[in-house]
């Protein structure tokens, strides 16, 4: 899988009001101001459309920082 | 054999509209920006107090009469499509023959599902033409789903208007009805759902509870937006694939597809992952927002009045969701 920088921009893409260099793979994005259930499946439809692979609710829900999606989603592409 | 076809189709909304700027009222944290972007809704249509599904029904009919020049005598059988009914009994379809003057000769019946429901009607429709049981079938769908919500409710109350359709199946028309890919999938039952009110939960819960995961509600709509996101996610590709494979068409023989009018979000998610060109798909919810089974109805009257649909077309309709149900066909104009 690619780099985590490319990860981090995918996900920053989703949010239309938090700058972009506010994204590390430290950021706890369900934290951020701006988050919504929309913005989970705005995550939800890019991991898919970028990586297929499916990931779900639970998935952003065990998930604390950009970090640990990144793992997830590394983990289900092998 | 015998075929079917579309002969006639017309909608009708409820005259109150309601703008993303009055919602945004009652929410003052949404902004009238973001909703638009998000959803792709900028209003939607809401059934006055005293307007039930059976009289909005009524309403797309008249029109539906009006408008192609048919007589209701010559409706055989009468289906509605609804899961707001005006009674528990007797059937709504019952009490319209009477109210549309439809001869007594006629049979009718209402079939409850959602998002689906306008491809079940084309499925019954055809069957009840192919067995020669009747040959001009009053199609209706209808439903008030702002009846179901609670009005704190943010997320669907922006989604969902209220709306009905009516269309004519008969053994001539503008439109031939192909063949049917058909699913179901009952455990995803509870995430969409009004659990009180039946006969399983006949008492209401009063446990409503609004926070950042969402609404909760037993006594009024719930839906589970991330689950049914992963439900169109894994399923929606699948009954294209099934819908073609059927109709023995490949992608490319399409001329338009159109999908249940879910919200933009979903419909853009599809689209890309499916791989439809944008311009092969048609987008029709800004001014009604979520009709439920009549969305796909009053998209293909746009359609054809907006002359995207033309003359030789193949049109590959899908519609998908509360059951978890699903279905697709393919209309050749």
């Amino acid at each position: 899988m690619e780099k985590i920088n490319n990860f981090i921009t995918n996900i920053a893409e989703q949010f239309d009001e938090t700058p972009p260099n506010l994204f590390t793979p430290e950021t706890k994005f369900k934290d951020l101001d701006e988050w919504s259930s929309l913005i989970a499946l705005s995550l939800i439809a890019m991991i898919d459309l970028e990586y297929n692979v499916k990931i779900r609710a639970e998935d952003i829900r065990k998930s604390t920082t950009i970090n640990d999606l990144y793992e997830i989603v590394k983990a289900k592409m092998q | 054999m015998r075929k079917a076809y579309i002969k006639a189709i017309s909608y009708y909304l409820p005259e109150k509209i309601v703008t993303n700027e009055e919602l945004v009222k009652d929410f003052p944290e949404w902004t009238v920006q973001k909703v638009a972007n998000k959803v792709g809704i900028d209003s939607r249509h809401i059934a006055a107090d005293d307007e039930t599904a059976g009289d909005m029904a009524e309403k797309a009919a008249k029109k539906m009469f009006l408008e192609w020049n048919i007589l209701p005598e010559t409706i055989d059988f009468i289906l509605l499509c609804t899961q707001s009914p005006d009674y528990f009994l007797p059937t709504t379809a019952c009490v319209l023959q009477n109210r549309l003057d439809i001869p007594s000769i006629a049979g009718a019946l209402d079939f409850n599902l959602g998002c689906s429901g306008y491809v079940y009607g084309l499925v019954l429709a055809k069957g009840l033409i192919i067995s020669g049981a009747a040959k001009n079938i009053l199609l209706l769908t209808s439903e008030t789903y702002s009846k179901h919500i609670h009005p704190k409710d943010k997320g669907n109350r922006t989604i969902f208007g209220d709306a009905a359709s009516a269309s004519l199946i008969s053994t001539d028309g503008f439109a031939h009805i192909g063949e049917f890919s058909l699913g179901t999938d009952g455990s995803g039952a509870q995430n969409l759902m009004v659990k009180s009110g039946g006969f399983r939960h006949p008492r209401p819960y009063n446990d409503f509870i609004s926070d950042e995961e969402g609404f909760t509600s037993s006594d009024h709509l719930y839906m589970n937006g991330s689950a049914i996101f992963s439900f169109t996610q894994d399923k929606v590709p699948i009954l294209v694939e099934n819908t073609l494979l059927k109709n023995s068409l490949r992608k490319e023989d399409i001329d338009l597809f159109v999908f249940h009018q879910a919200n933009r979000q979903m419909l853009d998610f599809l689209r890309k992952k499916i791989k439809i060109e944008e311009k092969k798909f048609y987008y029709c919810m800004a001014d009604y927002g979520n009709t439920v089974s009549s969305s796909i109805p009053i998209a293909l009257k746009e359609a054809i009045t907006d002359k995207t649909i033309s003359n030789g077309n193949k049109i590959l309709i899908a519609g998908f969701g509360v059951g978890y149900s699903w279905g697709g066909t393919v209309i050749s104009f």
